[in-house]
């Protein structure tokens, strides 16, 4: 019997636990599913553009890697599906309530804490859009970078929340999140309540998706899907699983909310049109 | 439809406790109602948002200023992780699935749990009506070590006297180690649904560690070293600990060993040559009556509901003799232990004396078997035949 073979980043431990789980109900379901973690999404992306793989468990820049790649090699990818928590993300700019910084104005030529080199929510995107508002890093205001799980795309929250102790510290003079995480940081202390000021906030962005290559089995992967879009939170077998990954449902896959990634990585050179790995300082 | 119902955060913040308020209002919305939020924390509206979206709301934001910040669609998930959840109780349940773990008896617990390791979960073999007095009653009368005894009180005895009264301590102090281990054993078994069982067997676990304090401190107040621990006396209490059987490990321990105890703790107390050695004995032979009481009333109760375990039992009493019966069973120097104490000195006719007391004792313990025998529904001459099998370790 053929088996539909998944990729996914080891971000942390519960990887194991998650697709471990997801391989037992999938099996169970009549799907014989089996998965490959990887260290970091490049390689991953290379594993799916070379076959090793039917299908990947994508960050939104592992998504634009392989599109990317898949385009000059002639060949397509298809993001197949996403979490509903996937969906319109945005990222937020942080300053100290007290520090005098009304606007993004108020930035220039100060210190902005940002993510991972790779982290799209916490670097990318957010510094693609002090860009866009005529705030160029590195010339107008200072990056502080905070590089925890380089390669992991910013799946690991440590640099986050690294970067918003910085801002509490004070090292730094704003500080670059998602905006869930912002309000986790805030209930959880990291943040003081109270002590920040959001003074700017990205437009809509979506997350993760499942990319699937050309070659993927067709019927394994419909089958795949079907049982993905199946899975209920009311289903006990099931909720642990969807606890552990983060969603309440899963949703069919879309490739409209990547625009703004897609402009940060042509802006700041990240990949290439080919999807080689242009940035410098960048080492998965 | 509904019209919307609205939420006032006031200055609250998600990140400072509003999302009590959400949740209490998402849950309460009626099926397809949409909940207005109001409020005036700063960053109300990208909390808003992002709490939406982990919890699958769907959300619309307020445009502009104003005291709206968006109006909340309750999703599909809301609610969900109640759907199939069962109410364990108040009452009792003939079994109480695994599943229901480490659950308060009436909580509510949610499907999908995972299976605890709670083998003895139905109410026929674990429980009986006198668990929650009995349990009661233990509470009620435990005391402390430290002051129920006088351990100061004079304890003065000819030097053979008090090397008797050391080995009959050695003795005792091995026996409660046994009927200390054997409900331990089950203790982590039974499914806490019944937790008045579980509560009897913890507090009659801690009775005994006291029996082994006590019993240990009147052994070493003369100074002497602890007596002897024979083979045939540890291969005896071995049978208990090794007995799989929930309600024959109870039955061999509590109803024959615990009961014979009965007899041989009074029979101490009245002999003691000394106030603490009597002190101990008594202290120990009322919880020993209360495990014998707990003892019979589970067997009694097991016994009603599978009257077939009346044989099994009868030949878990054979099987026991039948492995013992190369052993030697009470080892002589307690017996002679037991027979100087009861002479109180090594005069000839004290002796006589306590020899007869010793026997008369062995015919009360006997007596007694046979009684607890006929009341669990035995046959007098069946019980007979059943006491005479007993250990002759007591235990
Ligand atoms: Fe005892
Ligand atoms: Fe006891």
């Amino acid at each position: 019997m053929e088996t539909l073979l998944m990729g996914a980043v080891a971000y942390d431990a519960k990887v194991v636990t998650i697709w471990d789980g997801f391989k037992q109900w999938f099996s169970a379901n009549g799907l014989a599913f089996d998965y490959v973690l990887y260290s970091n999404y490049e390689r991953q992306v290379e594993a799916l553009l070379d076959g090793h793989v039917h299908v990947a468990w994508n960050s939104p820049l592992a998504w634009a890697r392989a599109h990317r790649m898949a385009e000059a090699r002639g060949i397509e990818v298809a993001a197949v599906a996403m979490r509903d928590t996937d969906c319109d993300l945005t990222s937020v700019v942080v300053v100290n309530a007290a520090s005098g910084i009304e606007d993004l104005a108020g930035l220039a030529g100060r210190r902005v804490a940002v993510g991972a080199v790779d982290s799209p929510q916490a670097t990318l995107i957010p510094l693609s859009y002090l860009r866009s508002e005529g705030l160029e890093p590195g010339q107008d205001f200072d990056l502080v970078h905070h590089q925890v799980g380089v390669g992991k795309h910013g799946d690991h929250i440590g640099g986050e929340r690294d970067a918003a102790r910085a801002l509490v510290a004070g090292t730094v003079d704003a500080a670059c999140m998602i905006d869930s995480n912002h309000l986790l940081f805030s209930a959880e202390g990291t943040l003081p309540p109270g002590s920040t000021r959001i003074i700017a906030q990205t437009p809509p962005y979506d997350h993760c998706n499942f990319t699937a290559a050309a070659t993927a089995p067709a019927a394994l992967l419909e089958h795949f899907r079907s049982l993905l879009l199946g899975m209920s939170y009311d289903d006990p077998e099931v909720r642990p699983l969807l606890d552990l990954e983060g969603l309440k449902a899963w949703r069919d896959g879309r490739v409209t909310g990547y625009a703004q990634l897609e402009a940060a990585v042509d802006e700041s050179g990240f990949y290439d049109q080919e999807g080689h790995v242009a940035a410098v300082d960048y080492r998965p | 439809m509904s019209p919307p119902s609205i939420t006032d955060l006031d200055e609250l913040g998600l990140d400072q406790g509003g999302h009590l308020l959400l949740h209490r209002a998402v849950s309460r919305a009626a099926p397809g109602q949409v909940v207005e939020v109001r409020g005036r924390a700063p960053q109300l509206r990208v909390h808003l948002a992002a709490w939406c979206r982990s919890e699958g709301h769907e959300v619309e934001m307020a445009e502009g200023p104003g005291p709206v910040a968006g109006w909340i669609r309750p999703g599909p998930a809301t609610g969900a992780r109640w759907h199939g959840a069962e109410r364990s109780g108040p009452e009792l349940a003939e079994r109480a699935p695994t599943r229901w773990g480490l659950a308060a008896r009436g909580a509510t617990v949610e499907a999908g749990g995972v299976e605890f390791p709670f083998p003895l979960n139905d109410r026929a073999a674990v429980w009986t009506d006198a668990a929650p007095a009995i349990y009661r009653q233990a509470a009620a009368a435990q005391w402390d070590p430290a002051t129920a005894v006088d351990w100061n009180a004079p304890v003065e005895l000819d030097d053979d006297v008090e090397a008797a009264i050391v080995q009959v301590m050695t003795y005792l102090v091995e026996n409660e180690n046994a009927a200390l281990a054997v409900p331990a054993r089950f203790l982590g078994r039974i499914h806490p649904h019944f937790r008045e069982v579980v509560a009897v067997l913890a507090v009659q676990v801690a009775d005994e560690a006291r029996h082994v304090e006590v019993f240990t401190r009147r052994a070493e107040l003369g100074g002497r070293p602890l007596g002897l621990s024979t083979v045939g006396g540890q291969a005896s209490l071995l049978t208990l600990l090794e007995e799989p059987d929930f309600a024959v490990a109870h039955f061999l321990l509590s109803v024959l060993g615990e009961g014979t105890f009965l007899h041989l703790l009074s029979f101490l107390e009245r002999h003691a040559p000394d106030p603490v050695t009597a002190r101990v004995c008594h202290l120990a032979l009322a919880d020993e009556a209360r495990h014998v009481a707990f003892g019979m009333a589970h067997l009694a109760a097991v016994l009603e509901a599978d009257p077939g375990l009346r044989p099994r039992l009868a030949a878990a009493i054979h099987q026991r003799h039948d492995a013992l019966a190369q052993t030697a069973g009470l080892n002589r120097e307690v017996f002679d232990a037991l027979v100087v104490l009861a002479a109180g000195s090594w005069a000839p006719a004290a002796l006589g004396d306590g020899f007869r007391r010793v026997q008369e004792l062995s015919v009360e313990m006997d007596e007694g078997r046979r009684r607890r025998l006929v009341k669990l529904g035995y046959h007098p001459e069946e019980a007979a035949a059943l006491s005479s099998l007993h250990t002759r370790n007591f235990m």
